[in-house]
């Protein structure tokens, strides 16, 4: 089947602290709790740049090296796409912030921080990974966007890839005019062919007229309010072992329909 | 990769208004960068490449709402060259939702989140009421935009590489086609004049008090433009003639968040990425359009990565010396660009170059010159260490 293969994943959330814990509660065989997350520690970046970095870059990096390992693959091996609606909305705030006073100081750091592709910037750096790297951005549709474009390189490419959906609530006054809900980060290693790590196969399509599936009814409402979340009813499906057909809402009445099948 | 041909390309820049005007101000080497004279940032002594008209279009009717600068830019773009005939065209031969919009940028509508933030209620902090995030702010705000505006249906995305941005998506947009999801699509790139990017650079020390020189011994930095362009992609079966997309090359430097690789690896791995792809060797390319800047690092690690591939055969020139550099919008500018060329046997040459900086090994042109074109490369590269090199062809 001309389809790509989920060989690892990597999550980070409130009660959702790792895929391991993540499958058991999507999987419903273990409750949700909900407990804020430990701060990613994003080992792979050096310390300088780990320092530079904006909160948001750590938590990308964190569940793509979780990912990663899952896998078993070096990340010199895998492109990497990186989905998200706000990308850094600290970084946005305090550039904002200077750019509204008279003086308009703004710091070099947080300007190239700006860039909506740092996260993917500094994992290349962390990881030392020459590969490809595309970051995207479609509003609540962000994660559809990405897995298009994740599947669409597997599919054409045949390499693996990485590709990894964050989004972090805004700071006020952003968040009062674009609720984010809770943080939420997950990345998902596509491969071309199944490997030892492989938990399922997928074939992607896109369709209109349809509806979403649902978020698993243990999950809190503020969790499932992030766009990253899309992503959580096709990992439960993947945690519950069962093939079927999941439809994730992308953008306009544009829906993508995922058919997985658990893989042994 | 097979190629795909490009049936229509259509511009909004500091060159003018659509694909003619364009090639006028490069045959004629009538540069479009004026003395920075934005309202709220004219203190900045810089150069700046501004689009005349943006101001008094604004977005209206059904997608009022999208209506800030970066949006009026992109409907500036969109009305020129008979594109939205091009795409009604490609609209009732495969369908609405079989077209897909990819669109770089790297700011979007910032400008409106500045512009709010300087309007915060002084009690509360809270933002006006006329700020709206999803339909300006936010980078999906232009692809939607451009979606909804050309009433296309199905995937829509922004892609958001920095520099590399608008090069990214006919990179996108192939593998999208190659893999079935759609049968065209539209591509393009579009950033606007912006506090964000003006005092970021200003705060790199990267922007020129003069009007940009790329690749002069004494260059000193950039100046900014802003630009909306398109390009409709289909298949190339059945086409008799026109600009293909031929291949494309992308890595990523591993090195540093605004520097680029000092030995210019990651720019040579997405040239050669490129003419693999294409199945060409480099002395099929005739013109190589550089990314260019007019930063000291940034040409140089260039020249080094082009000598590297091309020796001295090649003429390579940057025609941000004419544009400025429209940062997400500089990908598909320069593939306009670099598309006027093929059509009309054309190398543009250099704008602005007083002395060529004498270390560099390439060929840098810097008169125009007629040739005839096979094949043209286009670099990008932005921060975050994102590279893409696109090469354009011609339908065989």
């Amino acid at each position: 089947m001309s389809g790509v293969y989920l060989s690892a994943v990597g999550v980070l959330g409130p009660g959702l602290p790792d895929w391991q814990v993540a499958r058991e509660i999507l999987g419903g065989r273990r409750a949700y709790q909900h407990e804020p997350p430990a701060q990613p520690q994003a080992h792979i970046l050096p310390p300088n740049e780990r320092r530079r970095g904006a909160k948001s870059v750590r938590w990308a990096v964190a569940v793509a090296q979780e990912a990663l390992n899952g896998a078993g693959i070096t990340a010199a091996e895998a492109a990497t796409v990186f989905a998200s609606s706000s990308g850094d909305g600290e970084t946005l705030h305090q550039m904002c912030e200077a750019l509204a006073r008279p003086l308009r100081e703004v710091s070099p750091t947080r300007f190239h921080n700006s860039v909506h592709n740092a996260a993917a910037g500094y994992w290349s750096i962390g990881a030392g990974s020459r590969q490809p790297s595309v970051t995207l951005c479609a509003h609540d549709g962000s994660f559809a966007a990405g897995l298009i474009e994740a599947t669409a390189q597997v599919l054409v490419n045949g390499t693996p890839v990485l590709f990894v959906v964050y989004d972090l609530p805004y700071p006020q006054p952003l968040a009062a005019v674009r609720k984010i809900g809770e943080p939420l980060a997950a990345a998902l290693l596509l491969s071309p062919e199944p490997r030892a790590s492989t938990l399922g196969a997928w074939r992607v399509a896109i369709c209109e007229g349809v509806s979403a599936t649902r978020f698993p009814e243990t999950l809190p409402p503020g969790l499932c309010a992030n766009p990253a979340a899309h992503a959580l009813p096709l990992l439960a499906s993947v945690a519950r072992g069962v093939s079927e057909t999941v439809t994730i809402s992308y953008a306009n009445g544009c829906h993508l329909q995922v058919e997985s099948q658990p893989w042994r | 990769m097979k190629p795909l041909v490009i049936t229509c390309f259509a511009t909004a820049n500091p060159l003018g208004l659509g694909c003619e005007a364009t090639s006028l101000a490069l045959h004629g080497r009538h540069g479009g960068l004026r003395h920075n004279d934005l309202e709220s940032a004219a203190e900045l002594d810089t150069w700046i490449g501004r689009v005349e008209g943006v101001e008094s279009e604004p977005v209206t009717a059904r997608l009022s709402e999208f209506d800030c600068r970066n949006n009026r830019l992109a409907q500036l773009g969109l009305r020129q060259d008979e594109f939205e005939q091009a795409v009604a065209r490609a609209r009732r031969q495969y369908g609405a939702h079989r077209i897909a919009v990819l669109i770089g940028t790297s700011t979007s509508g910032i400008r409106e989140c500045e512009r709010a933030y300087c309007e915060r209620d002084a009690r509360s902090g809270a933002l006006p009421h006329w700020f709206d995030e999803r339909r300006t702010l936010n980078l999906y705000s232009v692809a939607d935009f451009v979606q909804r505006y050309l009433e296309l249906h199905g995937v829509a995305v922004a892609i958001s590489t920095a520099c590399s941005s608008s090069a990214k998506v006919f990179a996108s947009a192939e593998r999208l086609i190659e893999a079935g999801f759609v049968d065209a699509a539209v591509v393009g790139g579009v950033d606007s004049l912006c506090l964000t990017t003006l005092y970021g650079f200003a705060s790199l020390e990267l922007l020129s008090r003069e009007p940009c020189r790329p690749c002069d011994a004494h260059r000193d930095g950039i100046s900014i433009g802003e630009a909306a362009g398109f390009a409709l992609i289909e298949r190339a079966e059945g086409a008799e003639d026109g600009v293909t997309l031929a291949g494309y090359g992308e890595s990523s430097d591993a090195y540093h968040m605004s520097s680029p690789h000092p030995d210019g690896e990651g720019a040579y791995r997405a040239m050669q990425d490129a003419l693999d792809r294409a199945g060409i060797v480099a002395a099929d390319v005739g013109y190589v359009n550089m990314h260019g800047t007019g930063t000291p690092a940034n040409d140089r690690i260039e020249d080094e990565a082009l000598h590297r591939i091309f020796g001295r055969s090649v003429p390579c020139s940057s025609t941000k010396g004419w544009t400025g550099h429209t940062l997400g919008a500089a990908g598909i500018l320069e593939a306009i660009i670099a598309g006027q060329c093929l059509k009309q046997g054309y190398v543009p040459g250099s704008l602005n170059i007083r002395e060529v900086d004498p270390a560099f090994k390439s060929r840098i042109a810097l008169e125009p010159e007629a040739r005839d074109l096979r094949y043209v490369l286009s670099n990008s590269f932005g921060f975050g260490g994102n590279n893409c090199c696109l090469l354009f062809g011609k339908v065989a």
